[in-house]
């Protein structure tokens, strides 16, 4: 379906990428945020604070990120789109409730704007550093999907996708922004509502006594109803059954999990988006995203300049892993660079689809600012000689 | 439609999962009695089943939501009131009800108890509380009165406890009662007068919990614990909630503490806006895009 017009400022736009998120998460259908500030995501909340009253719909600000994070799902079941921002301190305290997301199959949006850490960190400066906690940060076995802008635009594009995804899914979807590009400002085009897709609920078309809330059909999610239709559905956090009933057995429980993977992993390439330039001729590949693929992009522009056979990827879709690309590339390139605001988080995915085939050079950066693009050069520089 | 003359159903029964049945509370548990004064409310309300949710949150009572035959989630440990929050806000028309234990509203979740208070949500918090972390085992919450044996006092506690209803007033709440699973028509009928008051309501259900707190506590079984609830419990209604906090094997004061009107959060974000915006302000959420 195409977007709710309300929502949809469209137009030509310098804002940065925390507002471009906003506009995103509008045009998207959002009508619901809850919040706590946290530097370097709050400008989101704020823009959707000032907005949210003139399109139909509510903010709130909570007493804490685990408020927030659960209040977003309450208005999920009430029947919005919702989402709620935040930052690593603030991500910690929500990996509760991003499992019972992916528990209960409800559709929503968490949105971190990375900054250094672990713990307090760097409040005002990137990192990159929250990757596998995006992927694992909740207990148990889920899968999520998680998504990274490089731009402003990119915020507000991806940040649809998001919505949609984690619609067409049920799954909470990971909105992997960083500082820089949170407060980068750029050109931000918003087109006209009428060209924006957006992925409607996969709301029950069923009778009362016809509805099994968790019951599948081919393509392994399940039909949602909300409070107030009549259909008296039980929604729990503890393994349940079709009928959303609680169920201790260990044959429930390998249905429900295995299927809470599967429903994301049989659909991978599907979900799985990246960029890709020069891969044809490529010795070396750069893989990098977010705010360290446009360094990448430098470093890379540098090393063709030295005629070196470099090409890029920069991942999109940070989770799931797109394995089957690397999987193909590592069959016939030299080596994998892989710089990132982190001591290695993502460059651990690369080595382990990899398998030994390429090598895999990680330039890694505790955070607080972004690389040198000089940095990177040295390391594609190393493994063109490898 | 339901008969209550006709004895072979019983009248609860409409709104419980009776395919859920058993449910995994103890002999002589007064979770099960609160369950029933609650259903006799919604009988005695005449209220739109359609229209209400129950959320509860983790523990004892936190299975209530998986019992009754309503859009009933079951939340996280101490999370019900937050999440209530969201799916108020979000369809306003909801009547939304959280049903927790002492525990979970009180201790993991009591920062989220006050700030509701504080603000006044329109959400009906029913509060069982058996003074003990029972679910797990029998430690101390912030509820259990002092010197009380708990597996995790073992000598005997001695942190002060919470005098919830005390609390809950001074956070904001417009309706504060208190009554005892001995009381069950008394809490039936404070349960309907919440459901007629616009705002935070707080209701505190003391009940036993035999399997822990009353044998640790050489307090008899279920029974013996209504024969004591019926002797210590004084009924006060309009008592300054500051005077009822509870003792081990004291007097439980009960009654409505609290019965007062101040806007709630909704009318106060309604007026807010209004007076901001003027016409610029989209009042209903606009549901119907999120479905297609």
């Amino acid at each position: 379906m195409k977007a709710d017009p309300h929502g949809v400022l469209t137009g030509t736009h310098f804002i940065d990428g925390d507002h471009a998120c906003c506009e995103g998460a509008l045009a998207a259908g959002a009508r619901f945020a809850a919040g706590y500030p946290i530097t370097p995501s709050t400008e989101v909340v704020e823009r959707f604070a000032a907005r949210v009253p003139m399109v139909g719909g509510t903010f709130i600000q909570m007493e804490d990120e685990l408020a927030a994070s659960i209040a977003l799902q309450g208005g999920v079941w009430g029947g919005a789109k919702a989402f709620t921002v935040t930052s690593g301190p603030g991500f910690s305290l929500m990996m509760e409730h991003i499992g019972y997301a992916a528990m209960t199959e409800t559709p929503c949006v968490f949105v971190d704007v990375q900054r250094g850490g672990p713990s307090t960190g760097l409040p005002t400066l990137p990192a990159q550093a929250d990757m596998m906690q995006a992927r694992w940060g909740s207990h148990g076995d889920y899968e999520i999907i998680a998504l990274c802008p490089n731009s402003p635009q990119e915020c507000f594009d991806l940040t649809i996708k998001a919505f949609n995804l984690a619609e067409e899914f049920r799954v909470p979807v990971m909105f992997m922004m960083d500082e820089v590009v949170g407060h980068m400002t750029e050109k931000v085009v918003i087109p006209p509502a009428d060209q924006i897709e957006v992925v409607p609920r996969k709301h029950t078309h069923k009778s009362v006594e016809d509805y099994l809330p968790y019951a599948t059909n081919g393509d392994m999610v399940p039909e949602m109803a909300h409070a107030g239709e009549g259909y008296k559905f039980h929604v729990t956090g503890l393994t349940h059954d079709e009928r959303g009933y609680p169920n201790m057995t260990p044959q429930t429980q390998d249905k429900l999990v295995r299927r809470l993977q599967n429903k994301i992993r049989i659909a991978v390439d599907r979900i799985c988006l990246f960029e890709e330039d020069g891969l044809e001729n490529a010795e070396v590949v750069v893989i990098s995203y977010g705010i360290t693929s446009r360094v990448a992009q430098r470093a890379i522009d540098m090393a063709h300049e030295r005629g070196l056979k470099v090409g890029k990827l920069r991942l999109i879709t940070a989770w799931p892993f797109p394995d089957k690309k690397i999987v193909e590339l590592a069959a016939r390139v030299k080596a994998f660079v892989v710089p990132e605001l982190n001591l290695g988080q993502m460059v651990r995915e690369v080595e382990r689809a990899a398998a030994g085939k390429a090598k895999t050079f990680a330039v890694s950066h505790a955070g607080g600012g972004v690389h040198n693009p000089e940095e990177i050069l040295r390391a594609i520089v190393e493994a063109s000689r490898c | 439609m339901l008969n209550v003359i006709d004895d072979t159903v019983n009248p609860v029964e409409p709104f419980l999962r009776t395919d859920r049945m058993p449910h995994i509370w103890c002999p002589g548990c007064g979770i099960g009695t609160t369950v029933n004064s609650f259903a006799r409310a919604l009988i005695d309300s005449k209220i739109d089943l359609q229209t209400l949710a129950l959320v509860s949150g983790i523990g004892c009572t936190g299975r209530v939501a998986g019992y009754v035959k309503l859009d009933s989630f079951h939340t996280t440990h101490g999370r019900a009131i937050p999440f209530a929050t969201g799916l108020k806000l979000a369809n306003p028309k909801l009547n939304v009800v959280v049903y927790s234990g002492d525990g979970d509203l009180s201790a993991i979740g009591g920062n989220h108890l006050i700030h509701a208070a504080r603000r006044n949500i329109d959400l009906k918090v029913i509060c069982v509380n058996n003074l003990i972390y029972a679910m797990t085992g029998g430690q101390t919450a912030p509820t259990t009165p002092g010197h009380a044996t708990t597996s995790t006092n073992p000598y005997g506690t001695f942190e002060p406890a919470f005098n919830l209803p005390h609390l809950v007033e001074a956070a904001g709440a417009v309706y504060v009662a208190r009554w005892t699973t001995f009381h069950v028509r008394q809490l039936s009928r404070s349960i309907s007068e919440a459901f007629q008051k616009k705002g935070f309501s707080f209701i505190e259900v003391i009940s036993p919990c035999p399997t822990l707190y009353q044998r640790r506590n050489k307090m008899g079984d279920g029974l013996d614990t209504m024969k004591y609830y019926k002797e210590k419990s004084k009924v006060k209604n309009g008592a300054p909630t500051s005077e009822v906090g509870l003792t081990l094997n004291g007097e439980i004061v009960v009654g409505k503490f609290v019965d007062r009107d101040r806007p709630d959060y909704q009318s106060m974000m309604r007026a807010q806006y209004v007076e901001s915006l003027g016409d610029r302000y989209i009042e209903e959420p606009e549901m119907e895009c999120v479905c297609g």
